[in-house]
């Protein structure tokens, strides 16, 4: 079976100017959407604060459980259905006295449903000290991450190389930030995860088309960077396809039947592996194009 | 050529068959008793999320630990200074880790200086001037040897955390550091947390101190607390209403006999009510110290302090040798086996909080892993299918290695007892669709090759020989990233860089050199023409 049946000739290059719209136009609307919502939605692993998943006997009226947490004096908690007869509970605080925060949580709902008619499956409490050093941690993972590969595509290719990589991580990156933004997703530590698992896979694919480009460019001395990479997008286009296509089985497999907490993770995931194939194809090349326009390099006159 | 394809062969299925060994404990209960003896019996490790358990972490508060030792010193110095007579007002008592001296005048100022210089290498002067004419001096200890004394902190709380959760009885538990000032305990399948963090948490501080009875208590109620003498309350249950109740007593700050004088605790049960309490045995300096203490103070009341709440305080009604005393104080039987751990254990240098917290219960767990198997399952069949659908005769082959894949990472996990979590599992469910990228790039170069006419023998060659490079510099810039999430990971999102890298690592290996063996296999042994691709 061959989903492209000859050789394709689509003319990427030209398209990289209304690509690079629609990215800045996306990630504006990204950074706009940030500033209406006040910032990400930090979940507890960055804000600090409790989470309590609870699973009832009976269905349960949110109002009631939201009582029982204020009788314990945590107002303002967020009350969310998470399956069948169970809610996730969200604190913005932790409370003073961390170390009996799981006895008051269970005392409270021992007296408001009694006990027996509910099950505590999971109870997370992160200090705000904890908080602030996961985000810095986080931050610094991404941005290291990018370094790191920065380093490595430089030595292994050039340095414009590199930059067009990189810039399409960037560009994913905040593609990914826009989109959760947007759904209003929570930020939380299987985010970061998922973010940097798109930095490894955009950049995977990113590798394989410009070595295609470095290969192109070594036989064919006299053809333009233009039709270098036009070429070289055209001739991986099956393979860009197949793979994304593998991998997007896998990701709605998981966003459907992985269960809640893998849930967002794998929609992180959804979204970033498409703007990964597209940054690869639409920014990643044009960029390196870019950069031979300003000071064009001693590359293809190599052997 | 056809020897190399069966050495590569053997290596291959060497490693598959070590993979199944690892795994097969894993996989079933019923092995045979043989196996037991000389085969690994280790399961995959499963993460706190998917077992259930809780994880903490906690701060050990190091600058108490300083402030404590500052204290002592300042104590004995305070001593020391009035047995030689020198002048001194103490202002500040070692609060925030400083002690301020006052001197009524310079030769004060200067004996108090040559002290410190001879007999405290610890301590130095921070800053010192006059104020209204009197000379002051701020003390405190010096850095570097403050240093030592936090390292020695959370050192030594490691090693207290560590012999209470011992003696509790939790199967493997960890237990450890984290930066400067910072301890993870994780504690799988424990049921009664609440219990477990207060035995954790505990400073359990045993203290020996007089009851102040020529002051009167009323007078320090209102404020005026005579020196020395600090207000401690005196916890009892009363036994009709079954509520606890607090009662102040007035004591001596002086501790004459604290738990480092130790050498056992033991719950036993009182003759009289069946009662449960904790008999502790002094060591040998502990006990001439005790009995020295009680010849000395006979009718006068010794309260029992812990974590500075009073116990009990009963009446010294003559000198006691043996070096035996109980602690009573109405507890449940639990509370009193507590309580006689965390004495064994010793006290904690200083004390604890608990920064973070995340249990989870043993049902959440189950669910997560038979979604996640599920999850996997569904994924893999549909990636097996599709490359089957796609390439055909080729596509069998990569789904040859896709499952060797599997094999391969979940017997390099239980080979290297690394832990697996949920989005360990998704790590392991994302392998699948990567892991077929390389076959799906050599596959489609040698589709390429040929179409330029080339025969299969010298497609496969160039197809293997071009992808390569691709997917070596792809993957290790996948695993720089993969990279980076392990250093950055705490638990649930470390394992999932764990499955990530060696899964990548692993299908390097099954998509690259594995298929090619069994293409070799077809191309030199069947002698085939014409590649399904």
């Amino acid at each position: 079976m061959e989903i492209i049946k000859t050789e394709t000739h689509y003319n990427f290059v030209k398209l990289m100017k209304p690509a690079t719209i629609l990215s800045l136009a996306v990630i504006i609307i990204g950074i706009a959407s940030l500033i209406w919502h006040a910032g990400p939605n930090y979940g507890i692993d960055f804000s600090g604060g409790t989470l309590i998943q609870i699973k009832f006997k009976s269905d349960t009226h949110t109002d009631k459980i939201r009582k029982a947490f204020q009788s314990i004096g945590f107002e303002g908690s967020i009350i969310q259905d998470y399956g069948v007869k169970e809610v996730l509970v969200r604190t913005p605080e932790t409370g003073k006295d961390t170390a009996n925060f799981t006895p008051q949580v269970e005392k409270a709902l021992e007296t408001a449903f009694g006990a027996g008619n509910y099950e505590i499956r999971r109870i997370e409490m992160v200090g705000p000290k904890v908080g602030r050093d996961l985000t810095r941690k986080a931050i610094l993972a991404i941005i290291f991450s990018w370094l790191g590969i920065l380093i490595y595509v430089g030595f292994r290719f050039e340095f414009r190389y590199a930059l067009g990589g990189i810039i399409a991580l960037v560009h994913d990156v905040l593609v990914t930030i826009t989109f959760l933004s947007l759904f209003d997703k929570e930020f939380d530590l299987n985010i970061v995860a998922a973010l940097l698992t798109i930095v490894g896979y955009s950049i995977n694919d990113t590798i394989v088309i410009f070595d295609r480009i470095r290969e192109n460019a070594r036989k064919n001395i006299r053809q333009s960077l233009d039709d270098i990479i036009n070429a070289s997008v055209n001739q991986t286009l099956s393979r860009t396809i197949l793979t994304s296509f593998t991998v997007f089985i896998v990701l709605l497999v998981l966003f459907f039947f992985g269960g809640q907490v893998i849930h967002d993770f794998a929609f992180t995931l959804i979204v970033g592996t498409i703007s990964g194939v597209y940054s690869t194809v639409f920014i990643a090349s044009p960029i390196v194009l870019l950069f031979e326009k300003i000071k064009p390099s001693g590359l293809k006159r190599k052997k | 050529m056809l020897k190399s394809i069966r050495i590569r062969a053997a290596i291959v299925i060497l490693l598959c068959l070590a993979a199944l060994v690892y795994l097969a404990p894993s996989l079933t209960t019923s092995l045979p008793e043989s196996w037991k003896k000389y085969l690994p019996m280790d399961k995959i490790h499963l993460g706190l999320d998917l077992q259930g358990g809780m994880h903490l972490v906690l701060e050990v508060d190091t600058a108490k630990a300083v402030e404590s030792t500052l204290a002592r010193s300042i104590n004995d110095l305070k001593e020391n200074m009035m047995e030689k007579r020198i002048r001194f007002k103490l202002t500040t008592n070692a609060a925030g880790g400083n002690a301020a001296f006052e001197f009524p005048d310079a030769p004060a100022r200067d004996a108090f200086d040559s002290l410190l210089a001879k007999q405290y290498p610890d301590l130095e002067v921070a800053s010192s001037g006059t104020v209204e004419g009197k000379g002051v001096a701020t003390v405190k200890i010096k850095d570097k040897r403050a240093l030592e004394i936090k390292k020695m902190a959370v050192e030594q709380s490691l090693e207290t955390i560590r012999n209470r959760v011992d003696q509790f009885g939790v199967t493997e538990p960890e237990i450890i550091p984290q930066g400067a000032d910072r301890i993870i305990v994780q504690l799988p399948g424990i049921k009664d947390t609440a219990r477990a963090k207060s035995l954790i948490g505990r400073t359990a501080l045993l203290e020996f101190k007089l009851v102040d009875e020529e002051n009167s208590l009323d007078e320090a109620l209102k404020g005026n607390v005579p020196e020395g003498d600090v207000v401690a309350n005196e916890s009892r249950l009363d036994r009709t209403s079954g509520q606890r109740r607090d009662t102040p007593l007035l004591l001596k700050n002086r501790t004459l006999l604290s738990g480092d004088a130790l050498e056992s605790a033991k719950v036993q049960i009182g003759d009289r009510f069946g009662e449960p309490h904790v008999s502790i045995k002094f060591n040998a300096q502990g006990a001439t110290e005790f009995e020295r203490i009680t010849g000395e103070n006979v009718k006068k009341r010794l309260a029992i302090v812990l974590d500075g709440v009073v116990h009990s305080a009963p009446v010294i009604q003559e000198r006691i040798s043996g070096g035996e005393a109980q602690i009573t104080g109405s507890f449940t039987m639990e509370e009193a086996s507590d309580l006689a751990i965390v004495l064994r254990a010793g006290a904690l240098p200083a004390p604890v909080t608990i920064l973070e917290e995340r249990t989870v219960g043993p049902s959440l767990g189950q669910d997560s892993i038979d979604k996640g198997t599920w999850a996997s399952i569904i994924a893999g069949i549909l990636v097996l299918l599709f490359m089957i659908a796609y390439y055909r005769f080729t596509g069998i082959v990569a789904d040859i290695a896709l499952t060797m894949n599997m094999l391969l990472l979940l017997g390099v996990m239980v080979a290297f007892k690394a832990t697996l979590t949920l989005p360990g599992i998704a790590g392991i469910v994302l392998t699948i669709g990567m892991a077929v990228d390389a076959n799906v790039l050599i596959n489609e170069r040698i589709k390429e090759e040929l179409r330029l006419n080339k025969t299969p023998r010298a497609a496969i060659e160039a197809g293997y020989k071009k992808a390569f490079l691709t997917i070596f510099d792809s993957n290790v810039t996948t695993l720089v990233a993969a990279l980076f999430l392990f250093g950055f990971g705490t638990g649930p999102v470390k394992g999932f860089a764990v499955t990530l890298t060696i899964g990548i690592m692993v299908s390097m290996f099954t998509a690259v050199f594995v298929t090619r063996i069994i293409f070799d296999y077809f191309i030199w042994n069947r002698k085939m023409e014409k590649i399904s691709i």
